[in-house]
């Protein structure tokens, strides 16, 4: 992956360094590649790039393997590699969707050394026992990591806690906690790595005027050209913003809803099922960008990694800016996390720990932002981005040159400018969080109405 | 075990022969099945955590569902369609590989030939579908261009249409196994008969081969129908979500950690399914006709 990352060499002295040394250790023994990863550990914490230098001693931790499981936009084996590379033991990223992946961890605890959790994952984690606490004192960066997840707020601006919000999720009071601490305590639950906003995704060409509304996505006017998201905990939540835009219902919470606002939401998704408005519902990353891309639907809920990917095959699509207005729309938020379970300890659970380090160490925080997402600690990301990219991503200015994907592919030109703006444009306008409701059987029982309808 | 009737050694040769199976069967199919029976009599906190016990409130829910009822409806309609379309399709390309292709090498080969298709998996074989049915796809370009029509069809992709295509592309052969295997013991001398007696082609069908290809048919219905019914991922990719199945259906209870109910569910549909599969042994009995 480094090979394809010239364009970034400059800002990445540390990584240019590991670029060097692994091409001479290629194809040699273990024990010299070992020796190779020390030493690169070593160039990176000289060049104060990688500020979670190992501490423990090759030899001591040669034998560890930290498994991290969960979905692939979170858990990217790129990123698992280059955390190998720079600590000196062995990481497996292991892939599931997200239904697949809490009930590993639930069921399989000890299969799973550091879990990707969401927020409302985390919480169910902690409530089942499944994980550890994690010591605060010993993460280098959270005192930089944005008060968005520490202290549920930025710039002034308090993060709504419809759904569950990172910061809801966040503290325990006692490395054991089995529920949920509301404010900071020293104990926290899962690690934030990685988040975005999600809203729309459109084909400007074919929608004909610019979308900023959730409501344009159950217009009659796309009637068979539109698509939703089908995991129903989030689906149902694009589907409350769909109805609140367009003044149906005012939800008292729409990231926990009362079994009436359920049944108010889902007959009205049969009713616009039965309508023809749904083309399809989506489930993957993938799928989202085949429909779009294949002319099968022009407005549906997206992601924004998936509307570039879009944008990649020379298609235009556009990310809607679904800012907050009349205390309606909003993004729907998002966030994944690191969890230490609960069997880890010893060396292991010192390597779990420099595990989390090194992801707020930046390399990480700058390999997401080239596809879409952010860091926690965009202070440590800033230092493995160009500034050009950094105004790209981050501030919301048009790119002052070729912005290339993690994969060194070219993405956008120069002169465009990220949909839906700055940063904090976009957070500040994050309304509610992925989530799981009380009445999440129930909800999930008249999801299936909705689907077999 | 060894009864004074039987000789010891081949009471022990039975025993080999069936342990690999008793030693696949017991763990990966006995087991898990009393573990979802079990789970499915306990009671949930709705966080994944079950609370041993005998409750039958799952049972009652899954069955006082409206839901329930419409999911099973869904399902049989994919299955009763898979298999009119599989048997139709698979009993006419066995008939015509028996009946009418007189080298027998040649017969062979043209058999083998319908297993290529099954070289890739199944997935890239549904997925490879959606290009071809799609709204920009290659049956709506070549019928705008002749003018056709001028909307392109949306019936073709994300509709139950496609699903059944889906199946009966993935499903056919297992119909077509079967029922090669039990036409071809069917003596050709028999047929030679009947047309020396004046039998039609039509009465030779009705009165000699269909009722000699009973147990393939039987058997390949007992294939196609416990995996259509046992399936989700086809509905699910192949109906663009547009549908649900009963599987689908507790597989979401699954992901939401409903485990009681999603049990409930299954077990549920395991029943069904060996009432199924019995009304088929009934009319056909599959024992006898094999070894005839």
């Amino acid at each position: 992956m480094l090979d394809r990352d010239k364009g970034n060499s400059t800002s990445d002295p540390a990584g240019t360094e590991a670029k060097l040394t692994d091409k001479s250790t290629k194809k040699l023994s273990r024990r010299t590649l070992l020796k190779g990863a020390a030493a690169v550990a070593g160039a990176a914490a000289g060049s104060d790039a990688i500020r979670g230098f190992p501490t423990i001693w090759a030899q001591e931790i040669k034998d560890i393997e930290l498994r991290h499981v969960g979905v692939s936009y979170s858990v990217v084996k790129a990123i698992g590699d280059q955390a190998a590379k720079d600590l000196g033991f062995k990481v497996t990223m292991q892939n599931l969707d997200t239904s697949a992946a809490i009930n590993r961890f639930i069921s399989q605890p000890n299969t799973v050394d550091i879990a990707d959790l969401e927020g409302w994952q985390a919480k169910l984690a902690a409530k089942r026992g499944v994980i550890q606490g994690i010591e605060v004192k010993k993460i280098k960066e959270f005192d930089n990591i944005l008060p968005i997840f520490t202290k549920g707020e930025i710039d002034g601006h308090k993060i709504p806690r419809q759904g569950i919000s990172p910061y809801e999720a966040m503290y325990i009071a006692k490395p054991d906690a089995q529920d949920l601490h509301d404010g900071v305590t020293e104990w926290a639950t899962f690690l934030p790595q990685v988040y975005n906003a999600d809203s729309i995704g459109y084909r400007p060409d074919l929608v004909g005027h610019d979308v900023t509304e959730w409501k344009d996505l159950i217009d009659p006017k796309f009637k068979g050209k539109a698509a939703i998201l089908d995991v129903p905990a989030i689906g149902i939540m694009d589907a409350a913003l769909c109805f609140e835009s367009a003044g149906l219902i005012k939800y008292g919470n729409k990231g926990n809803m009362t079994k009436e606002e359920i049944d108010f939401t889902c007959n009205k998704l049969i009713e616009l099922k039965k309508d023809g408005q749904f083309r399809a519902t989506w489930t993957t990353f993938d799928q989202s960008v085949q429909l779009m891309a294949a002319g099968e639907v022009i407005i549906q809920s997206m992601w924004s990694p998936a509307v570039a990917a879009v944008r990649v095959k020379e298609i235009p699509c556009v990310y809607a800016p679904v800012n907050v207005k009349n205390g309606k729309e909003g993004y729907r938020g998002w966030c994944n996390g690191m969890g230490l379970m609960k069997h880890l300890s010893g060396k292991k659970l010192e390597a779990a720990y420099e595990y989390l380090n090194w992801y707020l160490s930046g390399w990480q925080g700058g390999f997401v932002a080239r596809y879409g997402y952010y860091s926690p600690v965009p202070s440590t990301a800033k230092k493995f981005l160009t500034p050009a990219e950094w105004a790209f991503w981050y501030e919301g200015q048009p790119a002052p040159e070729v912005i290339n994907d993690p994969y060194g592919v070219p993405m956008e030109k120069s002169g465009t400018k990220r949909d839906g703006g700055s940063f904090l444009d976009r957070v500040k306008n994050i309304s509610c969080w992925n989530t799981l409701m009380d009445e999440a059987a129930y909800m999930n029982k008249r999801w299936n109405d909705f689907k077999v309808a | 075990m060894q009864s004074s009737q039987t000789p010891p050694r081949a009471n022990l040769a039975g025993w080999l022969c069936v342990s690999p199976l008793v030693a696949v069967l017991v763990p990966f199919f006995v087991a898990p099945i009393l573990v979802v029976l079990a789970a499915s009599f306990f009671a949930t906190d709705g966080f994944g955590g079950l609370t041993p016990g005998f409750t039958l409130s799952n049972y009652i829910e899954v069955l006082h569902s409206a839901l329930t009822l419409k999911l099973y409806l869904a399902t049989i309609k994919f299955t009763v369609l898979t298999w009119i379309f599989t048997l139709i399709i698979g009993f006419f390309v066995a008939y015509f590989l028996v009946f009418h292709v007189r080298n027998q090498l040649l017969a062979i080969g043209l058999f083998l030939l319908c297993t290529v298709p099954f070289w890739t998996s199944n997935i890239i074989r549904m997925i490879s579908w959606i290009p071809l049915l799609g709204k920009e796809g290659l049956i709506n370009q070549a019928l705008l261009a002749t003018g056709a029509i001028h909307q392109p069809l949306e019936v073709l992709l994300f509709s139950d249409l496609a699903v059944v295509i889906a199946y009966v592309h993935q499903l056919t052969i297992f119909m077509i196994v079967p029922i090669f295997n039990s036409m071809a013991r069917i003596d050709k001398k028999l047929i030679e008969a009947a047309i020396d007696a004046g039998a039609s082609r039509f009465d030779i069908m009705r009165l000699i081969v269909v009722p000699m290809s009973k147990s393939g048919i039987a058997l390949g219905t007992i294939f196609v129908v416990s995996i259509v019914m046992g399936d989700f991922f086809v509905v699910k990719v192949m109906s663009g979500g547009g549908s649900a199945s009963v599987v689908s259906a507790f597989y979401e209870d699954v992901g939401v950690l409903q485990y009681p109910t999603a049990a409930a569910s299954a077990v549920l549909l395991t029943l069904v399914l060996v009432a199924v599969v019995s009304l088929i042994l009934r009319t056909v009995d599959i024992r006898q006709e094999i070894t005839r």
